[in-house]
């Protein structure tokens, strides 16, 4: 078993779909011979050919518009938008076709398309390059949504999106692409999608995140554990269709929440957590929930990055706030 | 001096006057295929009795707002008689002509502007895109369409419709990109009727002609008389064989005339003078291909009042089965959203059962 970092675990999972299922594509700006920017695809069209692992000329419509014509006419798609902050001009198409394809024909067409995107910040990128607007399109109907947290994660998670019939906006936290390895076996073995998975099991109080934010929330919960407080770390992995029942479940036990995201917390999908807990899991609170986000400001340029980002410090500021409440 | 190191011209086609007389010497095959040249003027016809009763259904209250098609028979058909089965469709939202040439319904046409998503599940081909609002994003499926054919090795064409307004928009310059990087099967037409709603062709931009946009990706592209059958079913036999031989894509502009207003809620009078449209009626499509068939003792009063009673009847019965069809049921307005329906939406579909039945 090969000790892979996040990104590479990445190009395990499109390598084994390629391998074994030709309606797979792998589309994107620098995919090719480059390898991508990240090196996501590193190696892939070198292996299977410049029909599998496609450049795309620069255009961000295309590659989704394209994704969507493909995808309806029985090939599964993996496209790559090279950064989050230049995704937008693929919303449309991912809101006015591919979330709505089954729906508007009564399933004659189907969308089984993959949209991949390294998001957040913390890698000292030009403007544009750090933003996490995961909540765009949670907000769309028909559209799976699924950031994957460690390499583990992202091979199996990225395996069950390429294989989902219909269409994942997959989100890679870029902070992380190389930060930790993990053994990952390539064995084409997938991970449930639409499930939140516990990461640390605890009694106290139960934080919430997803993405890179699960770093900086797992260092909270060790801190917390040194001072005897017992922290439920859960990774949401799938933010829509969201799956409310572990959380609720997690506070149903520990009376407390905080939920971290790196999004501003403006409509943020800590907001559609907290209204959940509000009203599924009212009960069961003995403080109110609170949310440790990025500003409602603009993402700031590399230097105060770090300061805009939730830290160990801010998380651990949000706990003692509702650990206060008795 | 600079030297040239590009240049271009675009050609235009056109056969048939608006007369009905026949132009030049270097008519088509189409122009002495009378029986197909019948078909197609049955076709067109049945057609323009369709929009009309579907503008009649609107303003009786029967049908929501709705996009006429009058006037753009000659290219509907020039597309939709040009293509095979296998081939894929991605129109705009008023080809309907093209559409009824591949076997989709009249009822199901005034299913989906009657608000009913089952009208987009119709008997045409099943691989052929639904009814597309959001201007220009078709182009970029029907390139997508092409790619999958292309990298599946197979003969298959996919065939788009922009306007003259939606020429203006990147997703048809990204997919006529597209099409020239990839050397694509697809054939892309700008149906130029010179209206996006109440914005005239010449505010689209200051080029002679729309055709030459495809000349910037590297497309051979031509203008035909998109009032002309002839002219028109040649440019996309032309174009759709070229595709299917491996030679890629082509771009062709035809030019016709939006005789209605844009739909049914827009009223063209505020911004279009009645003059302009009552010299357009003079180069409409049906009248000459009429006139034509007539000159050529191929047509004559006994076949018209025969043809006009038989799509009536049509048009009749396609309006009786769209009245029939009742509303979807509710649960439709969740089953369809996934393969599997998530645990979230179903808890939301079993209550909306429990609170809308």
């Amino acid at each position: 078993m090969a000790r892979v970092a996040m990104v590479e675990a990445v190009t395990m999972a499109l390598a084994w779909e390629l391998e074994h299922d030709e309606s797979v594509v792998v589309l994107g700006e620098d995919v090719g011979i480059n390898g991508g920017v990240f090196r996501a695809t590193a190696g892939l069209a070198q292996r299977f050919g410049d029909e599998r692992v496609i450049d795309t000329p620069l255009a961000e419509t295309m590659i989704a518009g394209l994704s969507v014509g493909m995808a309806t006419q029985g090939m599964k798609p993996v496209a790559e938008a090279q950064f989050m902050g230049f995704i937008l001009p693929m919303v449309d198409h991912m809101m006015c076709h591919a979330g709505r394809m089954r729906h508007r024909t009564r399933g004659r067409l189907s969308c089984p398309m993959v949209l991949r995107a390294p998001f957040g910040g913390g890698i000292h990128a030009p403007e544009h390059h750090s933003e996490s607007t995961e909540a765009i399109f949670a907000h769309m109907p028909g559209i799976r949504v699924v950031i994957p947290s460690s390499p583990s994660r992202a091979y199996g998670l990225l395996l069950a999106a390429i294989r989902d019939p219909d269409p994942v906006v997959f989100l890679e936290p870029k902070r992380i692409y190389r930060l930790n390895k993990e053994e990952v076996e390539d064995n084409g073995e997938d991970l449930p999608l639409d499930v939140c998975y516990v990461l640390r099991d605890g009694t106290d109080l139960t934080l919430v995140t997803w993405g890179a934010m699960v770093k900086e929330t797992l260092e909270a919960a060790e801190k917390l554990a040194e001072k005897g407080i017992s922290a439920e770390v859960i990774d949401v992995a799938t933010i829509s269709p969201l799956d409310m029942d572990t959380i609720i479940e997690s506070v149903e036990k520990t009376g407390r929440c905080v939920i971290v995201h790196e999004a501003v917390r403006m409509c943020g999908v800590g907001a559609e957590i907290a209204a959940g807990l509000a009203d599924a899991g009212l009960y069961h609170l003995y403080a109110p929930v609170k949310r440790v986000t990025g500003y409602d400001s603009v993402m700031p340029l590399y230097k105060m990055e770090m300061k805009y980002m939730p830290s160990v410090q801010r998380i651990l500021n949000a706990v003692d706030e509702v650990l206060e409440v008795s | 001096m600079p030297a040239t190191i590009a240049s271009f011209k675009i050609d235009y086609y056109q056969h048939l006057s608006p007369d009905g007389r026949l132009m030049g010497d270097d008519a088509p095959a189409l122009a002495t295929d009378f029986e197909e040249l019948r078909r197609l003027y049955a076709l067109m016809v049945k057609t323009r009795v369709f929009d009309k009763k579907a503008v009649a259904l609107q303003r009786t209250g029967k049908l929501g707002t709705y996009a006429s098609c009058l006037g753009h028979e000659a290219v509907h058909m020039a597309i939709g008689s040009a293509m095979r089965e296998e081939d894929c469709f991605a129109p705009m939202y008023r080809e309907y002509g093209a559409q009824f040439c591949r076997g989709v319904k009249m009822s199901e046409v005034l299913l989906y502007w009657g608000g009913d998503e089952r009208g987009n599940n119709f008997s045409g081909p099943k691989h052929d895109f639904a009814w597309c609002v959001p201007i220009a994003t078709q182009c970029l499926h029907a390139a997508g369409a092409a790619l999958a054919y292309k990298l599946r090795g197979e003969k298959r064409v996919a065939v788009t419709v922009v306007g003259d307004g939606g020429s203006s928009k990147g997703d048809f310059l990204e997919a006529m990109n597209a099409a020239s990087a990839y050397k694509l099967p697809v054939v892309f037409i700008i149906c130029n009727n010179q209206w996006a709603i109440s914005v005239p062709r010449s505010k689209q931009n200051t080029a002679k002609t729309l055709a030459q946009k495809g000349v910037a990706a590297g497309l051979p592209s031509i203008q035909v008389d998109g009032n002309d059958v002839i002219a028109a079913r040649w440019a996309m036999d032309e174009a759709i064989a070229q595709a299917r031989d491996g030679g890629g894509a082509t771009v062709i502009e035809m030019i016709t005339y939006r005789l209605s207003d844009h739909t049914t809620a827009d009223d063209a009078t505020r911004y279009r003078p009645s003059e302009e449209v009552d010299d357009a009626w003079k180069r409409e499509p049906l009248v000459r291909l009429k006139a034509y068939l007539t000159e050529q003792g191929e047509w004559d009063d006994a076949r018209e009042q025969a043809l006009q009673d038989e799509a009536t009847a049509a048009v009749d019965e396609a309006v009786e089965e769209y009245l029939a069809a009742g509303k979807p049921p509710l649960e439709s307005m969740f089953d369809y959203m996934y393969d599997e329906l998530p645990h979230d939406l179903a808890a939301q579909r079993e209550k909306a059962l429990e609170e809308l039945s």
